[in-house]
């Protein structure tokens, strides 16, 4: 390797400060709010009982840690997060290639894709329930629908963006329709699908914690919503902070598996 | 001797909502074994359009065309189509585009899988089997794309403007490169092009279309009497000249 010129040294340098500032920044503005979230509770600024503290938070998680409560509630909406992933990523994925095999079946359900996907889905929620009964059915199939339509419109646009051309020349190489779906548009669909994905486990989450408010005796959105009604809300706030981990990591696996991929390519 | 394609009085026409066009009207010419047809015409005139017909893509309205005296619908398996861009797939190494048609066509056999190495060494492209496309340059992805069309042995070669996309310097080189190819491998060819030169420097005869609907106009015998004969010599040929003249003029005469 070569010696790096002085100029090109000073600038990396100076990449790498600003780098390291906005980390620094980053930490240091959560700190901050922590701190002045327990100072105010500890000086009577705001009432502790309503917006509790992060040291009550902290304390009530190495209880419910010790009785181990915690991880049934936790493990429960993880476990029915990613059952509802895994469903709207086979049923998007299928839909979304009947749609383009199909285009006079996808120009009929046009309208009706666009409206399911804009309707609030928490207003089905207490259909759902009703129909399906309180029990786990519901509640995945509730983080479903959050997610579902909107991954078949993207999945859909997707696919049909691969173009005419590319049909084109699998069609002057003697393939079908099935070749021109197998060895161009869903190859080149990866990444789509991927990033699809991504959005789409934090909606599923979404979802199974509407469904979990009204319809669980475990889980999350359970624990928030039986924390709001007897007033322990401690218990809500810090299950909120658990859902944001939750969230993140979900997210950051799908980010990682996004990474791999496109650094194989 | 037998004509290899027979195109007679072809017709055809798009329809849209706001009426109908007559894209090609009553076109008839022959193609013999072994020789390479330029057509050639103003932009928009339907050349793709013909192509299109003539590899079964779009169904003839009126007229017929036969390829050893039988209906083209049953004999497009023996034709290879080359698109004006590369479409090499991204995602696949040099190697695996290469085999694509037999992997579609449910043909990779020990010996398909040898000719197609064999095709990426004659032409240079060994060293980037496993390259993907976007490591190669534009004259070796048009390579690359020829291979891939040409490893499924066709009887029949269709290239549609497969060297607009590239510079003009990749333009010459290439297409000295692929009539050095079609010569060697003994290809009928019918070559569609705007461009006069490329098509008296690759073509034994050139057909002219008129501006849509497109008719045929003239055809040209193109002999530049030279024993050895690649497009870049031909252009250096002193009968080139006078055919660019001829055609550039019939090209223009009404339009």
């Amino acid at each position: 390797m070569h010696e790096l010129s002085s100029a090109q040294k000073k600038y990396l340098l100076q990449q790498k400060r600003e780098k390291q500032f906005i980390a620094v920044m980053r930490v240091l503005l959560f700190l901050s709010f922590l701190l002045l979230w327990e100072i105010s509770a500890r000086f009577g600024w705001i009432d502790s009982f309503i917006f509790s503290s992060p040291s009550l938070i902290g304390r009530t998680f190495l209880q419910m840690c010790i009785d181990q409560s915690l991880f049934t509630h936790i493990g429960i909406t993880v476990k029915e997060t990613l059952l509802s992933f895994l469903f709207v990523v086979l049923l998007g994925i299928g839909t979304a290639i009947l749609l383009w095999a199909c285009p006079k079946l996808s120009a009929v359900l046009e309208p009706y894709l666009v409206v399911l996907n804009s309707l609030p889905k928490s207003a089905l929620a207490p259909l759902l329930i009703v129909w399906l009964g309180a029990n786990q059915k519901t509640i995945i199939v509730a983080g479903m629908s959050v997610a579902i339509f909107g991954s078949i419109i993207s999945l859909y646009t997707g696919f049909k963006e691969v173009g005419p051309e590319k049909g084109k020349l699998i069609a002057t190489l003697g393939g079908t329709k099935k070749d021109e779906l197998l060895k161009v548009v869903l190859p080149s669909s990866v990444p789509l699908i991927l990033s699809t994905m991504k959005v789409n486990i934090g909606l599923c989450l979404v979802g199974v914690i509407i469904g979990e408010f009204i319809g669980a005796r475990e889980g999350l959105g359970y624990l928030i919503i039986y924390g709001s009604q007897t007033f322990k809300l401690t218990w809500v706030l810090m299950s909120i902070v658990i859902l944001c981990i939750i969230a993140m990591v979900l997210y950051g696996i799908l980010g990682f598996i996004e990474k791999r991929y496109i650094r194989r390519m | 001797m037998k004509p290899l394609l027979e195109v007679r009085d072809l017709s055809l026409s798009y329809h849209t909502l706001q009426g109908e066009t007559t894209a090609l009207s009553h076109i008839s010419f022959s193609l013999m074994p072994g020789e390479f047809l330029a057509i050639v015409g103003p932009s928009g005139c339907g050349k793709s359009t013909l192509l299109n017909v003539i590899c079964g893509l779009l169904p003839a309205e009126q007229g017929v065309i036969l390829m050893d005296g039988s209906p083209i619908r049953t004999q497009t398996s023996r034709i290879g189509y080359m698109l004006q861009k590369d479409h090499l797939l991204e995602w696949r190494s040099i190697y695996k585009n290469v085999i694509l048609g037999l992997e579609i066509r449910g043909k990779i056999t020990p010996e398909k899988k040898a000719l197609a190495n064999e095709m990426l060494k004659t032409y240079g492209l060994d060293k980037f089997a496993n390259a993907r496309p976007s490591q190669l340059s534009g004259g070796m992805r048009q390579r690359a794309a020829l291979i891939r069309t040409l490893v499924l042995k066709p009887d029949l070669l269709l290239l549609d403007e497969p060297f607009s996309a590239l510079d003009y310097q990749t333009r010459l080189n290439v297409s000295d490169d692929i009539g050095k190819i079609l010569k060697k491998e003994h290809k009928p060819a019918i070559l569609v092009t705007h461009d006069i030169s490329e098509a008296i420097s690759m073509a034994d005869r050139i057909i002219i279309l008129s501006a849509r609907p497109a008719t045929v106009r003239k055809i040209i015998p193109i002999d530049l009497g030279l024993k050895e004969r690649t497009p870049l010599i031909s252009r250096n040929a002193p009968a080139f000249k006078s055919y660019f003249n001829l055609i550039w003029k019939e090209l223009n005469q009404n339009a």
